[in-house]
């Protein structure tokens, strides 16, 4: 049902939901899901859900906002928004980005540019609600209304807006209906960025209102506060679990794996993304196996937060992932190590190489490295013996948002997969103008209510879309193919994305990291690290 | 009447001068930022900025010297100033609106600076006006501002009609918007209409501009000439009031956030700037911010709301 929404609706008093999509109107799949009537069917929000929470956007809620029980707190709420919105705008609070939000603010031209860069518009069908402006355009006015204090004129300039709950609680969704993935930002002639209204919105939200997705917040970055790891494994865990992947290492490859821990002095801090441990471990598996190859003087840290890369404040609060950082840096400076190495996670590395660059002073400031750029020296030089035709498979490689556009780390993964796949193919478009996996900004980790149709169908589409295209000459079940995607965010949409679509059980496309293809081509290792098990 | 003329166009352009410094003074003094850059970056290494590389594609980074390419930026921002190429690019329907009109502005602003040229050489070396040389000044300056107005007044007129037609542009259009772009065209389209039906015993666009420079009260301006000066000069005005102050805004937007790679090194003005940052004592309110108006930044940003919760 294509619904023609206007920015005034944001604002309707009744509690409907302002869009509603069908299979039908979403952008077409190619083979072997090109028949939308064939595609899963969306499960419907369910009664006990629209009833507690605001859930008036559109076919899902992500953020589970209790409704407020009279016009009291509504109003309560809305003077909060406005207040939050208020400092958003000054630089005591919101140093951290003040510039960009003021020059995208105040300069936008609406050419709608942005709007065919955006995975999230273009899978909708070109649903208006999810325009990349139209979230960008409710702030704009809501700001030159209620920071600038517009009048009449500034009304006529910049459009009008009626702020009440009903639009507080539908932006809130909204804001949930980015990956922040910037490719919208990318292609803006003046320089203008919707992703950063939606972080900023958020942050508005959480550190005003405290109002964040859970899995974000609550069993996110406090969890990680609290005991070490969003996954909630605390520091004994973490080194049971590693213990037995080493064991479970050496008995696959036939080499002793050891990983150290907490070694002082050592050249390399290496920090994972600790979800890795639990879903994937042949990846710290693997780090392990080629680190010690290569000679390397490496530890991991069993420090608070010093065992998981994540960093969730970077998509929602400054404050938390200030926090996080530090908690990082100071597990480095514990041990006196020369750099900290990120592994494969796109946000970890994004937020401790680049965003935490302006929070880390001092003795906090440690050099950060990609692992991306330790694995290429120690594949491309030689210091571990390497045959490409174990991987003698259709491999293409997905490019983490955080890792690449964000941050500029686009060749390091690709010479190592020239050198050890030979039979690579890229994605189309890929590097810095590549498509966010629809799993970006939390998204991944984020299931609640009906959320997953959300990010499968839509948020995720357009990846899908250039997975099928990529393996489009052997999308037979007999030929094993491999999506590499070396973030854990991304494999975690992956995962749950190709399951969903049957794609491993019909066409036998698995994902996985890069370190398990290096791994997988080590001579010195038993053939067949890679299982070609669903996991 | 040219005393009129002088005080209309000489506050214009005070107005748009004030209002320009104003904007670019709080873009420059806003503090630096946490880091958002988008690759590619064109100030880094001609191979890099090839794939949309960086300087963390190093291992050691650190340690290897900063690069700086002036003209790798430059390579990047003639072709995107002069002929938008970024628009080129991704929004090719628009490029065929947006780029005439901006490039008519350019051709006015380079109007403006022969203009001035020649009302120089009038002062300072009137016989080089008189010359042949000022006749091809003169031409060159008819022809440029010709080309100019009807470009710009075409650009608009065609950017005009897309925001009234265009389904997707009408509902984010407001009654500002609209009247940017008629503005435009009916500040230019008067102003050239007055040029050009102005009688021959006008003085010419050098003439006009010295006779304004200087008050010279015998000036005889035709009402339609006189007209399109006022509506140019409240129009130049009226822009750094508005989103077409872009031109200022996409400045910062490029080399202060989408490029800016710089490193935060120990002791550096940076972390000298972000040191004062830290000082800052915000207020926000969610509980576990634990901003109580005394708190500074670098005191929350140490605090552990789980552990606190706990306690």
């Amino acid at each position: 049902m294509k619904d023609n929404i206007k920015l005034s609706d944001m604002s309707r008093q009744d509690r409907k939901p302002l869009t509603h999509l069908e299979n039908k109107d979403l952008k077409p799949l190619p083979y072997p899901l090109e028949d939308p009537s064939k595609d899963h069917e969306w499960t419907p929000l369910s009664d006990q859900a629209k009833a507690k929470y605001e859930c008036s956007l559109d076919d899902t809620c992500a953020v589970n906002i209790p409704q407020p029980k009279n016009r009291q707190e509504e109003d309560e709420l809305v003077a909060k928004f406005l207040s939050g919105l208020d400092k958003l705008f000054t630089r005591e609070n919101n140093w951290t980005f003040l510039q960009p939000l003021l020059l995208t603010m105040e300069h936008c031209a609406k050419c709608q540019t942005c709007s065919e860069a955006c995975h999230i518009y273009e899978a909708s069908g070109f649903n208006e609600l999810y325009r990349p402006i139209f979230r960008s355009e409710i702030m704009r006015r809501i700001y030159f209304k209620h920071v600038k204090h517009g009048s009449l004129v500034s009304a006529w300039q910049h459009g009008d807006v009626v702020v009440n709950w009903p639009l507080v609680a539908r932006l809130i969704e909204l804001s949930y209906r980015c990956n922040l993935c910037r490719r919208c930002a990318q292609t803006c002639p003046i320089g203008a960025d919707n992703g950063l209204v939606a972080h900023e919105l958020r942050k508005l939200f959480s550190q005003e209102m405290g109002i964040a997705a859970k899995e974000l917040h609550d069993t996110g970055s406090m969890l990680q506060l609290k005991v070490g790891s969003s996954t909630g494994m605390n520091a004994e865990v973490v080194k049971d679990n590693i213990e037995f992947i080493d064991e479970d290492m050496t008995e696959k490859t036939g080499i002793e794996v050891k990983t150290p821990w907490d070694v002082e002095g050592a050249d390399v801090l290496l920090i994972h993304n600790a979800g890795e441990i639990l879903a994937w471990p042949e990846n710290p598996g693997a780090f392990a196996l080629i680190l010690n190859a290569a000679g390397i003087r490496w530890t991991l840290s069993s420090e608070i937060a010093g065992y998981d890369s994540i960093n969730y404040g970077l998509w929602y609060d400054d404050a938390q992932f200030a926090r996080v950082a530090i908690k990082h840096a100071e597990a480095a400076k514990k041990l006196g190590v020369k750099k900290i190495v990120l592994g494969e996670c796109g946000h970890a590395h994004k937020s401790l190489s680049v965003i935490a660059d302006r929070v880390l002073t001092g003795d906090l400031n440690i050099p950060r490295e990609s692992s991306m750029t330790l694995l290429r020296d120690i594949v491309m030089n030689g210091r571990i013996h390497l045959d490409p035709s174990r991987n003698d498979f259709p491999v293409t490689l997905h490019d983490p948002c955080n890792m690449v556009r964000l941050m500029g780390v686009v060749e390091p993964q690709r010479e190592i997969i020239r050198k050890i796949c030979p039979r690579f193919r890229e994605m189309e478009p890929h590097g810095v103008d590549n498509y966010c996996c629809g799993g970006g900004s939390g998204f991944a980790i984020m299931s609640g209510n009906n959320f997953r149709d959300w990010r499968f169908h839509v948020a995720g589409r357009k990846k899908l879309e250039q997975i099928l295209n990529a393996f489009a000459d052997c999308m037979d079940p007999s030929i094993p193919k491999y999506l590499c995607a070396p973030c854990s965010n991304c494999k975690g949409q992956f995962r749950d994305m190709l399951a969903y679509y049957d794609l491993w059980e019909n066409h036998r496309i698995l994902y996985g990291g890069l370190v398990e293809l290096i791994v997988n081509a080590m001579v010195d290792a038993k053939p067949g690290f890679i299982e070609w098990e669903w996991h | 009447m040219v005393v009129l003329l002088c005080a209309v166009v000489y506050a214009a352009a005070l107005v748009f001068l004030a209002a320009c410094a104003v904007r670019v003074v709080k873009f420059a003094r806003a503090p630096i930022h946490l880091r958002w850059e988008l690759y590619p970056v064109p100030h880094e290494q001609p191979d890099r900025v090839a794939h949309g590389g960086s300087y963390f594609e190093e291992v050691d980074w650190w340690t290897k010297p900063a690069h700086f390419s002036f003209w790798g930026e430059m390579k990047f921002m003639v072709p995107e100033m002069l002929f938008l190429k970024g628009l080129h690019e991704f929004n090719r329907r628009l490029w065929y609106r947006s780029f005439p009109f901006h490039f008519g502005l350019y051709l006015l602003i380079g109007t403006l600076l022969l203009t001035a040229t020649g009302v120089a050489a009038g002062f300072f070396a009137p016989a080089l006006l008189a010359g042949s040389g000022g006749a091809l000044l003169r031409s060159a300056i008819a022809a440029l501002g010709l080309a100019g107005c009807a470009l710009a007044v075409f650009g608009a007129a065609a950017l005009l009609a897309r925001r009234l037609k265009d389904e997707k542009l009408k509902g984010y259009t407001t009654g500002g918007d609209l009247f940017n772009l008629v503005f435009f065209i009916v500040a230019l389209g008067v102003l050239c209409a007055g040029l050009l039906t102005r009688p021959p015993a006008t003085p010419d666009v050098i003439g006009l501009a010295a006779g304004l420079l200087t008050f010279e009260a015998s000036l005889q301006i035709p009402w339609l000439l006189a007209a399109g000066i006022i509506l140019v000069s409240l129009l130049l005005a009226y822009i750094p009031l508005t989103h077409m102050s872009h031109f200022i805004a996409k400045y910062f937007t490029y080399h202060s956030v989408r490029w800016d790679d710089s490193i935060n090194r120990r002791g550096s003005r940076i972390e000298a700037r972000l040191a004062e940052y830290l000082t800052y004592r915000p207020t926000w309110a969610a509980r576990h911010i634990g901003a109580d108006g005394n708190k500074t930044w670098a005191q929350i940003a140490m605090t552990n709301p789980a552990q606190e919760a706990k306690k």
